[in-house]
């Protein structure tokens, strides 16, 4: 009799045992920050992400047991998508964050959604993440090419930019920028002209340059990011393309880039971003702390999406205590985000966050009291209004 | 290392013996992914340990420096990817007309770089395969910077499912062994010997009677072929077909690998790749340095052990010489 109750007990027990892995998968909840630690956009992802995924699993972390990976995938899609794997198969890592490089986040998107591990985008831009690739384990936090492009696109025609000369990083994400901005500007009555491709990480842009100031625009796109973004400035600069009349639009800008380029160069540039460190108290609080952490350096945008999701993901994992991909995005979708980052966010069906962008402009030296004071709204780009609509979703999950 | 001459001596313990570690070299294979190690891991060694072995056959053998093997690898890649993925091939025919690509590529490369030697056949190889290079950067099916992605591995002739890492596993090393068969015959077929007698000496080569340049042109088919056998699995096995793949820096690699190992031994360039993939894969974590360490790696091997790991260990072998 004593023998079977002791074995129905441990039973029992196994069972619950058991059963408590399949919850928390290994105990730990694993976070693998993988992104660009030493090119051209380590600045604006690289070790400030890791310092942000940090930063939220001190605050958020409550009774989970949690722990941050970081690696470096020198944008190349292979290295991205074998780490990720490696990952997933070896270290049992739950969520991979940050990812920037449109064509290494497509990349992680397929190993993520086959082995329904959470994928929480910050860095990488494409909308193909939310559209034609869109997967159930998958949240687009930051930005995309279609917010930029509503942004700083429409901005600039309506102050009389109207005909438009593209630069583009020949891969997934400049394609995406350029075709999305391209959209806007026809739609607002403007005409583009032409465009030219460069391979990803140049460092001389003068043949591209000659070719975008011969072709008489008034406006030439950099529908590029990073260290190309301020590369093709500078030499824009010294090319004295901005003085002889051209403006130059750089569809995405970085907090980071502006401090690469300095004010001089950078002053008046009119830039989409989805977090201004300076907006509000919150917002200061976290880049204060942030800033402490990392030498002084601000956040970028991409930095604060980073540990907006990651907090946002942890308390789902509290609330469900079930760290699966699909259903911890699941009830991430059902949960509003309230934070410095967003007010009143909402995941949609697709996967995109949708929250409210700003439209800022660079100041001039003169106006800038400080270190990290670079912009000043314009104005508030209402969530609804950044994001493209959910009925124009090419996601195979949104039932349209 | 050995001579034609010294074979006859002892014919059959060598043969005993050979067979004895081909037993063993094939027990390690079907062992190895089940003990802890990561498949995709034993996948991506054997895959480059096969282009080295390929490369070797030039290098080693014919005493010809390709820098351009990765145009082959990478094609080979593109090619067996675009095939699967889009025209919905068969894992095992993609990788087939991978290979075949490769070896059309080398049949041109070749019958164009073969004239020279040393360095000029280096720099012609290197050329082509920068021209290769910019054209996969370019045309539509490679898509540029973002690579082939998403290339499924399916089902090998509709029965065996490769998603299961350890079918993919036993898959490849089929590959890899049949891939290495094929040099082992080669080296040691009469085909073979005379390869060795053209690294030895060319001109009394052609004062024999044997039509040197279209033997050359033939090694460097069947090793372009072999290259791209290798890169057309490493795109089955990893999924994409990347830049990565035809980049210069690939066939420095190669080069790496097969002098580290040593270069004209039939292991030594397993045992190269084997260092330097497993080098990069622990050492991934800290990013960019991989490329100092190996860099010291290469300085260290060049200074100390010339032969190379695997020729340093025979030509210490007490029988030898």
């Amino acid at each position: 009799m004593q023998l079977t109750k002791w074995a129905m007990a441990s039973t029992a027990l196994l069972v619950l045992a058991g059963a408590a892995q399949a919850e928390i998968s290994g105990g730990v909840v694993k976070i693998g920050v993988l992104n660009d630690r030493s090119g051209l956009y380590a600045d604006l992802s690289g070790e400030g992400s890791v310092v942000a995924a940090r930063m939220a699993v001190e605050d958020f972390a409550g009774g989970l047991d949690v722990e941050v990976l970081s690696a470096d995938h020198q944008n190349k899609p292979d290295v991205g998508s074998s780490v990720a794997r490696q990952w997933i198969d070896q270290e049992g890592v739950d969520v991979i964050v940050d990812v920037p490089t449109s064509s290494v986040a497509l990349a992680v998107q397929q190993v993520t959604s086959d082995t329904d591990t959470a994928f929480l985008n910050s860095g990488a831009a494409t909308t193909a993440l939310t559209n034609d690739q869109c997967a159930p384990t998958f949240v687009h936090w930051t930005y995309d090419t279609y917010a930029l492009s509503v942004g700083t696109g429409k901005a600039v025609v309506e102050g009389g930019g109207d005909t438009w000369f593209f630069l583009t990083a020949d891969y997934a994400f400049g394609h995406q920028l350029q075709a999305d901005t391209a959209a806007v500007v026809e739609a607002n009555g403007g005409k583009v002209l032409g465009s030219v491709n460069h391979p990803l990480s140049t460092t001389d842009f003068s043949s591209f340059l000659l070719q975008a100031q011969a072709s008489g625009a008034k406006v030439i796109g950099l529908a590029n990011a990073g260290g190309d973004t301020t590369n093709a400035i500078k030499q824009a600069n010294s090319f004295g393309i901005v003085q002889s009349g051209q403006q130059l639009a750089a569809l995405l800008g970085f907090i980071t880039d502006v401090n690469a380029l300095g004010l001089d160069v950078a002053q008046g540039l009119t830039l989409t971003t989805g977090f201004y460190w300076d907006r509000d108290d919150a917002s200061r609080a976290f880049a204060e702390r942030f800033a402490e952490k990392m030498n002084g350096q601000m956040p970028t945008m991409v930095h604060a999406g980073v540990y907006s999701a990651v907090a946002h993901y942890l308390k789902a994992v509290a609330e469900i205590d079930d760290d699966g991909g699909k259903a911890a995005v699941d009830q991430m979708k059902t949960m509003p985000i309230n934070d410095f980052f967003a007010t009143d966010g909402k995941i949609r069906p697709d996967g995109r966050m949708v929250h409210d962008m700003y439209l800022v402009k660079v100041k001039s030296p003169a106006e800038s009291k400080g270190p990290w004071d670079y912009y000043t709204i314009l104005a508030t780009i209402p969530g609804d209004e950044a994001f493209k609509p959910l009925a124009e979703s090419t996601c195979s999950l949104v039932a349209n | 290392m050995s001579g034609p001459t010294t074979q006859s001596a002892d014919a059959p313990t060598r043969r005993l013996a050979g067979l004895l570690i081909a037993g063993a070299g094939l027990a390690v294979l079907v062992v190895a992914p089940f003990t802890g190690l990561y498949t995709v891991f034993l996948m991506k060694l054997m895959c480059f340990a096969l282009f080295a072995c390929a490369f070797n056959l030039m290098l080693g053998y014919v005493g010809l420096l390709s820098f351009g093997h990765a145009a082959f690898f990478g094609m080979a890649a593109y090619a067996t990817g675009h095939v699967v993925k889009e025209w919905g091939f068969d894992p095992f025919l993609g990788i087939l007309a991978g290979a075949a690509v490769a070896g059309a590529m080398g049949l041109v490369f070749g019958a164009i770089a073969i004239r020279q030697k040393g360095i000029y056949f280096a720099m012609i190889t290197l050329a082509l395969a920068q021209m290769v290079y910019f054209f996969c950067l370019q045309v539509k099916f490679t898509h540029g910077e973002d690579g082939i992605q998403g290339i499924p591995r399916g089902m090998l002739f509709g029965l065996v499912d490769l998603r299961d890492s350890l079918n993919m596993y036993f898959f490849v090393a089929a590959i890899f062994v049949v891939g290495y068969a094929i040099i082992y015959r080669t080296v040691h077929s009469p085909f073979g010997q005379a390869l060795k007698g053209i690294r030895e000496n060319e001109p009394r080569m052609i004062s024999l009677g044997y039509p040197v340049a279209r033997i050359k042109v033939m090694a460097f088919t069947i090793s372009a072929a072999l290259a791209g056998l290798a890169g057309a699995t490493k795109s089955i096995v990893f999924q994409a077909a990347t830049l990565t793949d035809v980049h210069w820096h690939m066939s420095g690699e190669v080069v790496l690998m097969t002098l580290i190992g040593g270069m004209g031994t039939m292991f030594g360039p397993v045992v190269g790749a084997g260092v330097i993939v497993a080098l990069q894969n622990y050492l991934a974590t800290i990013g960019s340095w991989v490329t100092v360490v190996m860099g010291v790696i290469f300085v260290v091997c060049v200074l100390t052990f010339r032969r190379g790991i695997v020729g340093e260990i025979l030509a210490r072998l007490p029988h030898r010489r």
